[in-house]
C-alpha cells in the first residue's frame, strides 16, 4: 500500500463524501494535480522559508480506516470553558456521541461536512472554494483532494450566542501508524450575529498524526465572530492549519492561538476585510520546547476603507525550539483610512532556541497608519535581579516574569473567561519547565 | 555583635576598582547615612549588599548578624532580612504589584519558617501597610511600578519595605526625584519601621532626606573609602561645603 500522503487518492476518491458531486469532484482533482506536480511546500518559497516540512515525507500515512476506538476524551486536555457545547472529531472525523449537537444553542446549527455533503446543501458548493488556488498553497491543495469532514457551523442573522461553541480534534494514530487527515471547516456569522468559536486541539499518546485543516470563515455586516484556538496536539503530531477569513462591513473576527504542543505546527490565516469599518484582530502566544518548530503566518489584506487591524503575538523559547513569524499587511489602494498594527516579541529561555520574524507592511493607499514591530530577546536581568531582592527565588521570578510577558498576549483576549482558560494553560506550561528544569539539574 | 558589618570591601567593575578598602559598622537600632559626591561608590556599595552580578568582590567581607553574605544568593540574603530600596526602582509589565507583594512576602515567609497567607489574609495585611503611603486598590492592582511617577515608585519600594519587615534596610538615593511632600511621605514611612533591632542605611547626595529621617551616624564616601564620620551635623557641614575637600584629597 502506498503510504505517501498523495498515495491514497486514486483508491479513496470514490468513497469520500460528496464523491457524486461534479463540482467536488473537480476541486479534489484539482487538489490532487496540484499536490502531485508541485510536492510539499519547500524552502525555496518566501512563505515556507523558515518552515521545512520535509519531515512529512520521510514518515508514511495510513489511510484512514474504521473509526478509532475512543470511548471518552482525555481527561483535561481540552480547553475548559463553561457553558460550551463541544462538536468532537476523532481524526477528522465528527463523533456524534462525545459532542453536545442536540443542545445546541439558538441561533445555532451544525452539523459535519460528510452530513452536510450527503444531503446537497445548497450552498456548500459556494462556501468551499478551492484552496488549491492559495498563494503557496500546497498543503491546502492535499485538503482539497481529500477532505473528508468537518464542522459547518452557521449562526443565524441576528443571533447573539453567550454559549461558545467548542471545536475538538483529537488525534491518535491507529495501531501504532500515523494518519493523516484533512479537516475542512466552513463557518458563516450571519448578518449582525455575535459568537465565539473554540478549538481545542489535542492527542491521544505520544505517536505522530498530521492534522491538515482548512477553514473558512465569513463574517458578515455587523456581526461579530470571536475565534480562539488551543494548539496541544501531541508531541510527534504534525499540526497545520490554513484558516480563510472574509470580513463584512462593521463585522469585527476576533481570533487567537495559543500553541504549545505538536513537533511542527503551522497556523496561518489569511483574512481580507472586504467592509468598511470593519476590524480583525489576530493575537496568539507560542510556547516551544525541546526540538519543537512553531510557525504563525498571517496575511491580512485591507480592501475597503476605514477598516482596522490588530496583532500581537507573543512568545517563549526553550530548548532547541525554533518559532517562526510571518505577518503580512497589505493595504490596497482604495483602503483609505486602514489602521493597522502589529507587534511581534519572543523571549528566548535557551541559548539554542531560535526566531525568526519577517513583518511585512505592503501599502498602496496614501491616507493609513500602520505600524510593526519585532523583537527578540532574553529575560530581563535587571527585573529578574529586582524580583529576587525581594527574596523570590530565581526559579520563580524567571516563571513570573515569563508569564507575564506570555499575558500580555492573552490580555487581547476580550473575554475574561477565554483570557483565564488561555492563562491557565501557558502557566502549566511554565510550571511544566520550571518542573524538568529542576530534575536535569538535580 | 554588629548587625552589619563591612571590612575591607574591595570591589572591581569591569576590573576597575571602585570601593577600595571599605568599612563600615552598623549596630542594630541604628540608621546610618552614607553621603557622597558622584562616583564614589555608594551604588556599588547598595548593590554588592544586595547581590547583584557584575561586581566582582577582590577582597573583604560583608556580614550580616555575623555571617558572611557575599557567598547568599540574592533571593537568601532578602529572607534572611536585608532589604534594598532601589534608586530607580524597576518596572514589570504583566505582574500585578499585588501578585509581586504577595509572592515576596509569601517566599521571606516560608524561609522565616511562617506560614503563607492566602489571598485574603494577604489583602488585608497588605491594605494596612499600604494606608499610610496613600497607597490605593488601584495602585496595588496594577503593574509593578509601570506608569508610576517617581514619587509612586518610590513608595511603592517603601511599601515593599513595610510588607516584607527587614531588618537591615539600604535606601538608594531614594530622595532623589522627589518633591518635598512625596519626600515625607517617603520619611514617615521609613521612621514607622524603625525600631531597637532594626538599622537603616541611608546612601545618598544631599542633605535634604535627613531633615526627615535623622540618622544616628553619618559617613562621607570618596573614591570608594569612608574618609570621614561623625554624628548628624557632618550631614549640615557637607551641604555647606560640598564635597570639594574629599574629591581634593582623592585626587592628590
Amino acid at each position: 500500500m502506498d503510504f505517501s500522503l498523495a498515495g491514497p487518492f486514486d483508491e479513496a476518491a470514490p468513497r469520500l463524501p460528496g464523491a457524486d458531486l461534479a463540482w467536488l469532484d473537480a476541486l479534489r482533482s484539482q487538489g490532487i494535480e496540484a499536490f502531485r506536480a508541485n510536492g510539499l511546500p519547500n524552502r525555496k518559497v518566501e512563505a515556507w522559508r523558515y518552515t521545512s516540512v520535509s519531515a512529512l515525507e520521510k514518515q508514511s500515512f495510513a489511510p484512514l480506516a474504521e473509526p478509532v476506538p475512543l470511548d471518552a476524551l482525555p481527561e483535561g486536555a481540552a480547553l475548559a470553558i463553561d457553558g460550551a457545547r463541544r462538536i468532537v472529531f476523532v481524526n477528522g472525523r465528527l463523533r456524534a456521541d462525545l459532542s453536545d449537537l442536540g443542545d445546541l444553542p439558538e441561533g445555532v446549527e451544525a452539523s459535519s461536512l460528510a452530513e452536510a455533503l450527503g444531503g446537497k446543501d445548497g450552498d456548500l458548493e459556494e462556501l468551499i472554494a478551492p484552496a488549491s488556488k492559495e498563494r503557496d498553497g500546497a498543503l491546502a491543495a492535499l485538503n482539497d483532494a481529500f477532505m473528508e469532514d468537518g464542522l459547518v457551523l452557521r449562526i443565524a442573522a441576528g443571533a447573539s450566542v453567550d454559549a461558545p461553541i467548542h471545536l475538538i480534534s483529537v488525534g491518535m494514530p491507529v495501531e501504532g501508524q500515523a494518519v493523516a487527515f484533512h479537516p475542512r471547516n466552513l463557518v458563516v456569522a450571519a448578518k449582525g450575529s455575535r459568537a465565539t468559536l473554540i478549538e481545542s486541539h489535542i492527542g491521544v499518546g505520544e505517536g505522530s498524526y498530521f492534522s491538515n485543516s482548512v477553514t473558512d470563515i465569513r463574517v458578515e455586516k455587523g456581526a461579530t465572530l470571536t475565534h480562539a484556538k488551543l494548539q496541544d496536539e501531541g508531541p510527534k503530531a504534525f499540526h497545520v492549519a490554513l484558516g480563510r477569513v472574509r470580513i463584512g462591513d462593521e463585522a469585527v473576527y476576533d481570533n487567537f492561538v495559543l500553541h504549545r504542543g505538536a513537533e511542527l505546527a503551522r497556523n496561518e490565516v489569511h483574512a481580507r476585510i472586504d467592509g468598511t469599518g470593519a476590524e480583525c484582530r489576530l493575537n496568539g502566544a507560542y510556547l516551544g520546547a525541546n526540538r519543537q518548530h512553531i510557525d504563525n503566518t498571517t496575511v491580512i489584506e485591507h480592501k475597503a476603507p476605514g477598516s482596522r487591524s490588530s496583532e500581537v503575538f507573543k512568545g517563549a523559547l526553550d530548548g532547541r525550539a525554533r518559532g517562526v513569524f510571518q505577518g503580512r499587511i497589505v493595504v490596497h489602494r482604495d483602503a483609505q483610512q486602514t489602521d493597522g498594527h502589529q507587534l511581534n516579541k519572543t523571549l528566548l529561555l535557551d541559548r539554542n532556541a531560535e526566531m525568526d520574524a519577517k513583518p511585512e507592511l505592503v501599502i498602496y493607499a496614501d491616507d493609513v497608519k500602520c505600524s510593526h514591530g519585532a523583537t527578540i530577546g532574553e529575560l530581563d536581568e535587571t527585573a529578574l535581579f529586582y524580583l529576587r531582592t525581594r527574596g523570590i527565588d530565581e526559579a520563580a521570578a524567571r516563571d513570573i516574569l515569563v508569564s507575564a510577558f506570555l499575558n500580555e498576549a492573552v490580555e487581547e483576549l476580550r473575554d475574561p473567561a477565554l483570557a483565564d482558560a488561555f492563562r491557565a494553560r501557558i502557566e502549566g506550561w511554565v510550571d511544566a519547565r520550571h518542573k524538568s528544569e529542576g530534575e536535569r539539574a538535580g | 555583635m554588629a548587625l552589619l558589618e563591612i571590612r575591607n570591601l574591595h570591589v572591581n567593575v569591569e576590573d576597575k576598582p571602585i570601593l577600595k578598602g571599605l568599612n563600615l559598622t552598623i549596630d542594630r537600632g541604628e540608621v546610618h547615612a552614607i553621603m557622597g559626591p558622584n562616583g564614589a561608590g555608594k551604588s556599588t556599595l547598595s548593590y554588592v549588599i544586595a547581590g547583584r552580578s557584575g561586581y566582582d568582590v577582590t577582597d573583604g567581607q560583608v556580614l550580616f548578624n555575623g555571617k558572611d553574605i557575599l557567598e547568599m544568593e540574592v533571593d537568601e540574603r532578602a529572607c534572611a532580612g536585608l532589604f534594598l530600596a532601589f534608586q530607580y526602582p524597576v518596572e514589570i509589565p504583566g505582574v500585578t504589584n499585588t501578585t509581586f507583594l504577595k509572592t515576596a512576602l509569601n517566599s521571606v515567609r516560608r524561609a522565616r519558617g511562617e506560614s503563607a497567607l492566602d489571598a485574603m489574609q494577604f489583602l488585608k495585611y497588605v491594605r494596612e501597610k499600604a494606608k499610610p503611603l496613600g497607597i490605593g486598590d488601584d495602585m496595588l492592582k496594577r503593574a509593578v511600578n509601570v506608569g508610576f511617577s517617581g514619587g509612586e515608585k518610590k513608595r511603592n519600594e517603601v511599601l515593599q519595605m513595610a510588607v516584607l519587615e527587614p531588618v537591615m534596610a539600604v535606601l538608594d538615593e531614594t530622595d532623589s526625584g522627589l518633591d518635598i511632600d512625596a519626600l515625607k511621605i517617603v520619611a514617615e514611612g521609613v521612621n514607622a519601621l524603625r525600631g531597637p533591632e532594626k538599622s537603616t542605611l541611608i546612601i545618598t547626595h544631599y542633605q535634604r532626606l535627613l531633615d526627615y529621617i535623622v540618622p544616628d551616624h553619618v559617613h562621607v564616601l570618596a573614591d570608594g573609602r569612608i574618609v570621614k564620620s561623625g554624628g548628624k551635623e557632618l550631614a549640615l557641614e557637607l551641604e555647606a561645603n560640598g564635597y570639594a575637600e574629599f574629591t581634593g584629597a582623592a585626587a592628590a
